[in-house]
Formats: C-alpha cells, structure tokens, sequence
C-alpha cells in the first residue's frame, strides 16, 4: 500500500471479497535526507515514502478494517536500486529504477516479508495481469485491460516463484474505474493525483539527485567531463559529465549547425559523447543481457515477437535469438530510434509478456 | 480472536478502580483546581490527595512533587530545568530518548554531554560515573530501569557519587515505578521521573519529584502551578488517576505481588526456552523488574515475528514503540554489545497487573511455533519464496 488509489482501491477490493487482507506498506527511502543538499527541494509533501503517504495509507487501512503495518527496507533500496541508478548515470547508461524496485523490493523482499507473517500471496495496484497456463504449465505475465497504464514493461524481471504468489487485481480495470471504485468505497484517497517519477527524486532532476547523493555519501562526483565527438571522429567540444546526457537527447551547441544534433552513444571507457543527426540514431539491432523467460522456459530458437525498448514506447515487431550465455540478440523489422543502453527491452507476443533483458 | 497483551512497558490499560476514581472528575467535579469557588476548592483537593500518594509510592513529601503530561516531560523538565550554557551533564547510552535528546538539546545550547557505556548486561559501572566528573559537571542523568529490558540500575550508588561531588542527580523512573519499591531517600536522587499510562493510570499524566530547596527552571510560562515549577491547568481527571495508581502500586508490592509477577515472567522464559533454542536473555545476570524480559530469537527478523505474532493476536514489541518502520535496531540493546542482527532478532515481552497465567499459557503456545516458522524461511535477502502450484 503506497497511499495512492491503486493500491487503496485493491485492498478495498479484496476486503470486501471477504479475504483476509493485511495491508503493508514499505518503507524504502527517507525524503528528508537529502532535502536542502545541492538545491534539492526542502519540504518533500506527497511522495512516495513521505510521512503523508504512510498517513494516508494507513487510514485508508482503518477505514475498510484491515491490521496495517509498515517495514522498513531502505538499507536494501539503497543498495539494490538507488546506488545501481547512480553508478548507471555515471556509466554512460539510463537507468529503470522502477524495475529493479519491483525485483528485488516489491516482488522479493515484499514476498518473503509476506511469507513471513503468513500471507500466501502479495496483491499489488500494478496495471497487468497474471495467470496459470495448464497447457505450458507456466505462469504467465500479461498486459492489462488499460494499455495506457500498462506497467508490464517493469515487470519482466519477474520470476514463476514470485509470479505464482502475485495477484494484479487492476488487470482488467481501466483508471477511470479505478477511481470511481475508489470513490464508491468512500475512500479519502479517491481524488488522490498518481505519482508519475521516480519515487525518489522529487521534482524529476536526476542529476541534481546524484550531486546530493554523492555528496551526502562524502563521495566525489567522479569526473567524467570529455569530448564531444561527431559519428565521424571529430571533435566538436567538451561536456562536463556523461550522465548529464541520454541517448537520443538533442544537443544544443550554440552554434548553428544546420542540422540538429542528437546524442547518439555515450562511452563511458573513454568520456566521449557522440552526437550526430536524427539519422544516427536508428538501429535495427540490440543485444539484452541479465535476460528474464517468462511465458517459456528457454529460447532455443528464434522467436517473432514485438519489442518494447522503452516504458513510451510501441511494441515493434522483431526476431529474438539466444546470442550468448545470457544474451539475447534483438532484430527489428524496422531500425528504431534511439535504443538506450541501461533501458530494458521487453518482448510481447500479442499481450502476454514472453520475457526481457537489459540492453548494453 | 483471542488477544493477548504482553507489551505494558508501552502502555498499560487503565485500572478498573483508577478508572471509577477518575470518573466524576470529567462530568460533576469539573472545576479549575485553581479556582477559588466551590468547584475549584473540590478539584483542588483531589489534586493534592493525589499529590500525597504519589509521593507516598516515592517516599517524598507531597510538595516535592510536581504534576506533568507525563514521562517525557518530566525527564525535560529535570534536564532542562538545571543545566545551563556551559555545564556538563553525564548520561548513559542505554536512557529513553527523551533523556536522549533532551541531552542532545543542550548540546546545542553549549553544553557538553558524556554517554556512560554499559557492560553486556546491560549495567553501568559506577567507576565511569566517578571518571567522567569534572569540575563543570551540574547533573547526572541515569535511569533507574530500562525499558526494553527491564534492566536495574545501581542508582543509590550513583547517588552517593553525585552526593559526594555535589551535583544534582535525576533518575528517570518511569518503567521501575509501581514495580519495585522506590525511596528517593534512600536513591539520594534531586528528581525522579515516573509516567501515569506506564503504571495502570491514562495517558497524558506524569509526575516529577524534585527534592526540596531544589530550584528549577520551568519548561512552561505561565500561571505559578505546582510552585510555579510547571505551569498549565491541572489535568484534573488523569492527576487523580495517578494518584489511585500510585496508591495502588503501594499496597500492591507492600503485598508482595511483584514476586508473583516475577514468578509469571520466569514461567514465559522457561515455557519458551523449552521449545526455542539459540535464543536468550538480554540483560541476562543483571537485576531487572520482574514484569520485563527481552529475548533474542536468532536467525530471525525480530519485526516480522512481531508482526507475526500480532497477527494471532499476541502483543508484543521488538523495543521502543515506533509505527513508522524504524531503521536503527535497538541502541540499548547495541550499547550492551549485542550484534546488529541479534539486535534485530530481540522481542520485549512485558506483563501487567491484569496479566493472567493464561496470557502466559497463550504466549509459551504461539511464540516457539513462529520463531520456527520464521526460522525456515531464513536466510534474509535471500529469495526463499517456494512457488505455489
């Protein structure tokens, strides 16, 4: 229970179902610590974690009459999703918290706690779906009813253990059912507005996250400034840092030079950022490793599925192929702009999620 | 669902007989015990009938005794109320956070604080009370029992210390009053703290004895209430609630129900160890009150077992009350030298005057099966979620 109407409206829904429900929330990153440091903002009202989401949570628990507690996991946040999110940006890459949260937080620490005191399955305000198919004998991973919430793109981590104890009740409501169900059930939260960044970074300014993170840590940010480099070789100019950029950023030199410019790869090895134009950025290819079977078990053969390579993005169809140990090759009918490494590419067959991996 | 209460060291339910004390204190006898008609002069009295048992539980005189909303206040009030820009206060690491951070505030304003250690017991040594006196040093703070474990503390030596050195000396009492006898006499203590909702009174009541001639600065401006040491309208109804659980704290031990209280608190232990093993006492060789043990089940989290527990309807606590998911495992149990995970893996049982020995049945029934339950599901951080088909 994060204090938001999804999750509300979930418990709400299976109380009234006449389960036996045990609201939770976790407590996985404290705003204040780095409020004031480089700039980042003071009073940090109605994100996730903050004193006010615990609040409305936990009165959302009374008013349906179901026990709630909170634990406090911050010591595995931190280092399972905020350090990996910083060593990214530093690497050259664009990290997916969301992702690693739902991995090693919601979807394992959440689970075992959840073991624990005896619950046998975690319910969660995900917008997917779930379910057994007897004929593969798989648990399967599906898109939601409301595609435009769907959050299966963070979901491919997720194992046949943890899928086999997950319930995604949303999964076939659309956020606008949502909340009138929130409303019919009288709960404060109903009006509520949906979180949209990462949780941990108020106002969405990731490297002023990392300045006051590093330097909370009595960490130097390391340095990282070098060239700006053209898809030719040349140099153009200098930058002060590589996770000040994102592939596909458009880069504003100050000098006109026709044609804009995009960041076409960051290499971390040598400090450069390479621009170039639009055309640079479209690649018909993608290597994924750290892979995730969900609907089968391995991938002994190329596949036709459809691959997302970001979160805003339209499934695009593409042949998937074992390339590795743990590597699988991505070939897109299609080049696609602007393939991130750091993202995650997750491949659908139809709404049924088959699996996923990172891309390097 | 059964549900069975083994945490009073957070709070205890009121008294049926405090209760019915209290009652027509809210509706016919409702006056400001300042006032000087009718209606005032029957609260006042109340007030100082209340007054006088409490300093009859802390063998004092009735003016040494100051009213406050409760524990907390008391122990600012004491450390706040003595010690200016400058001085030095000696503490221990094992105190409440009221005294904590109380102590921590007056580092703000210029004074220095020492933080005594404690042995593995839980015990300070009154040898490092002696060493860290310094010319500066106003007051020494040292609670008399602790509140996770139960732990007594060699007070009336450390009386004598501060006595010899001529330096005040405040004892926050709150989890020893109503369970061992008390004699600030005999304590040599200029003020002892104590907290109604601990001893079977409500909560939002304490009390804070201050030795006479004593002078202290008051933490609230206001009216001259209790001798102009804390000013306020008197909380009537929770004042006179103190003062019958005082008195019935009294007789109480003068009976000697704090053996039979003892004798309940061994039988958990035993029940428990019977059926647990690698799991002990805290505090284990150190005299403690007899309602109060704390035990550390290894390889466990000690926040799911509680949360565990609750959910069959035991109460219990893994130390300090705190519902917003604490990050730090218990200081006094760290300060006794226990190691962060054993730390984590300790529960605080703690028994009332309404505990019966079916409470104690109850608990020696649930708690072993969990530890066990929870013990199969170790390692932490590990992903040991079995698939369910």
């Amino acid at each position: 229970m994060s204090g938001g109407v999804d999750s509300s409206t979930v418990a709400a829904m299976l109380r009234a179902e006449g389960n036996n429900v045990v609201g939770l929330t976790m407590q996985l990153w404290n705003q204040r610590r780095l409020s004031g440091r480089e700039g980042m903002p003071e009073a940090v009202h109605g994100r996730c974690c903050s004193l006010d989401d615990v609040y409305d949570a936990r009165r959302v628990a009374q008013q349906i009459g179901i026990p709630y507690y909170v634990v406090n996991h911050e010591e595995r946040f931190e280092r399972d999703v905020v350090r990996p999110f910083v060593e990214e940006y530093l690497s050259g890459r664009t990290p997916i918290p969301c992702s690693l949260c739902n991995n090693h937080l919601k979807f394992d620490q959440l689970l075992i706690v959840a073991q624990q005191i005896g619950a046998e399955h975690v319910a969660t305000g995900h917008y997917a779906r779930v379910s057994y198919d007897e004929a593969r004998r798989r648990w399967l991973l599906k898109r939601p009813a409301d595609l435009s919430k769907d959050q299966t793109y963070f979901l491919f981590g997720l194992t046949q253990e943890q899928l086999s104890r997950t319930l995604f009740p949303l999964g076939d409501m659309t956020k606008p059912h949502v909340r009138s169900l929130a409303q019919r059930y009288g709960l404060a939260i109903a009006e509520k507005p949906d979180s949209q960044e990462i949780c941990f970074v108020p106002g969405g300014n990731y490297k002023q996250f990392i300045d006051a993170y590093l330097a909370e840590q009595g960490e130097k940010l390391p340095d990282t400034a070098g060239e700006l480099v053209t898809t030719d070789g040349d140099v153009i100019g200098e930058h002060t840092g590589i996770h000040n950029f994102t592939v596909g950023q458009r880069k504003r030199l100050g000098v006109a030079t026709g044609s804009p410019l995009y960041v076409i790869q960051i290499s971390g090895a040598n400090k450069q950022v390479i621009v170039g134009g639009d055309e640079h950025l479209y690649s018909r290819t993608l290597r994924a490793r750290r892979t995730n079977l969900i609907l089968v078990d391995k991938l002994d053969d190329p596949m036709h599925v459809k691959v997302k390579i970001r979160h805003r993005h339209e499934p695009a169809p593409a042949v998937i192929g074992r390339s590795g140990e743990d590597e699988i090759l991505v070939t897109f009918d299609e080049p696609q702009r602007a393939i991130t490494p750091g993202q995650a590419a997750v491949f659908y067959d139809g709404d049924i999620v088959v699996g996923g991996g990172w891309i390097i | 669902m059964q549900r069975v209460y083994l945490d009073n060291n957070a709070t205890t339910p009121v008294l049926p007989e405090v209760f019915d004390a209290m009652r027509p204190y809210f509706g016919e006898r409702f006056g400001n015990a300042s006032s000087i008609h009718h209606h005032g002069q029957e609260t006042r009295a109340a007030v100082e009938d209340a007054r006088e048992s409490v300093a009859e539980l802390l063998g004092c005189s009735a003016s040494e005794v100051v009213f406050t909303s409760g524990g907390t206040e008391s122990d600012n009030l004491a450390i706040a109320g003595w010690v200016a820009a400058g001085e030095h206060v000696i503490t221990s690491s094992i105190e409440h956070h009221a005294v904590l951070h109380a102590c921590k505030h007056l580092e703000k304003i210029g004074c220095e604080v020492s933080v005594l250690p404690v042995d593995g017991r839980g015990l300070i040594d009154p040898d490092d009370v002696r060493g860290a006196l310094r010319p500066s040093t106003k007051l020494i703070s040292l609670m008399m029992a602790n509140n996770e474990t139960g732990v007594v503390q060699p007070v009336e030596e450390i009386g004598k210390i501060a006595a010899e050195a001529q330096i005040l000396f405040h004892t926050d009492a709150v989890q020893a009053a109503a369970k061992v006898p008390i004699d600030v006499r005999r304590i040599g203590c200029d003020a002892l703290s104590i907290s109604g909702h601990k001893i079977h009174a409500p909560q939002g009541v304490g009390a804070l004895y201050v030795k006479k001639g004593t002078r202290i600065e008051p933490l609230f401006h206001g009216g001259r209430h209790e001798r102009s040491r804390r000013a306020g309208t008197e909380n009537v109804p929770g004042i006179v609630g103190l003062g019958k659980a005082a008195q019935v704290a009294k007789v109480s031990m003068d009976r000697g129900d704090d053996k039979k209280m003892a004798a309940m608190r061994d039988r958990l232990e035993r029940g428990i160890f019977a059926h647990v093993d690698e799991a002990g006492v805290n505090g284990q060789g150190a005299p403690r009150v007899p309602n109060t043990t704390n035990i550390h089940f290894d390889h466990i989290e000690g926040e799911s077992l509680v949360i565990a527990l609750d959910l069959k309807g035991l109460a219990v606590s893994t130390g300090a009350a705190c519902s917003s998911g604490a990050i730090e495992p218990s200081h006094v149990l760290i300060a006794m030298g226990l190691r962060s995970e054993r730390a984590r893996a300790s529960i605080r049982f703690s028994l009332g005057k309404q505990s019966k020995d079916a409470d104690i049945d109850f608990a020696i029934a649930l708690v072993p099966e969990a530890v066990a339950r929870l013990r199969e599901l170790s390692p932490k951080y590990k992903s040991p979620v079995k698939a369910v088909s």
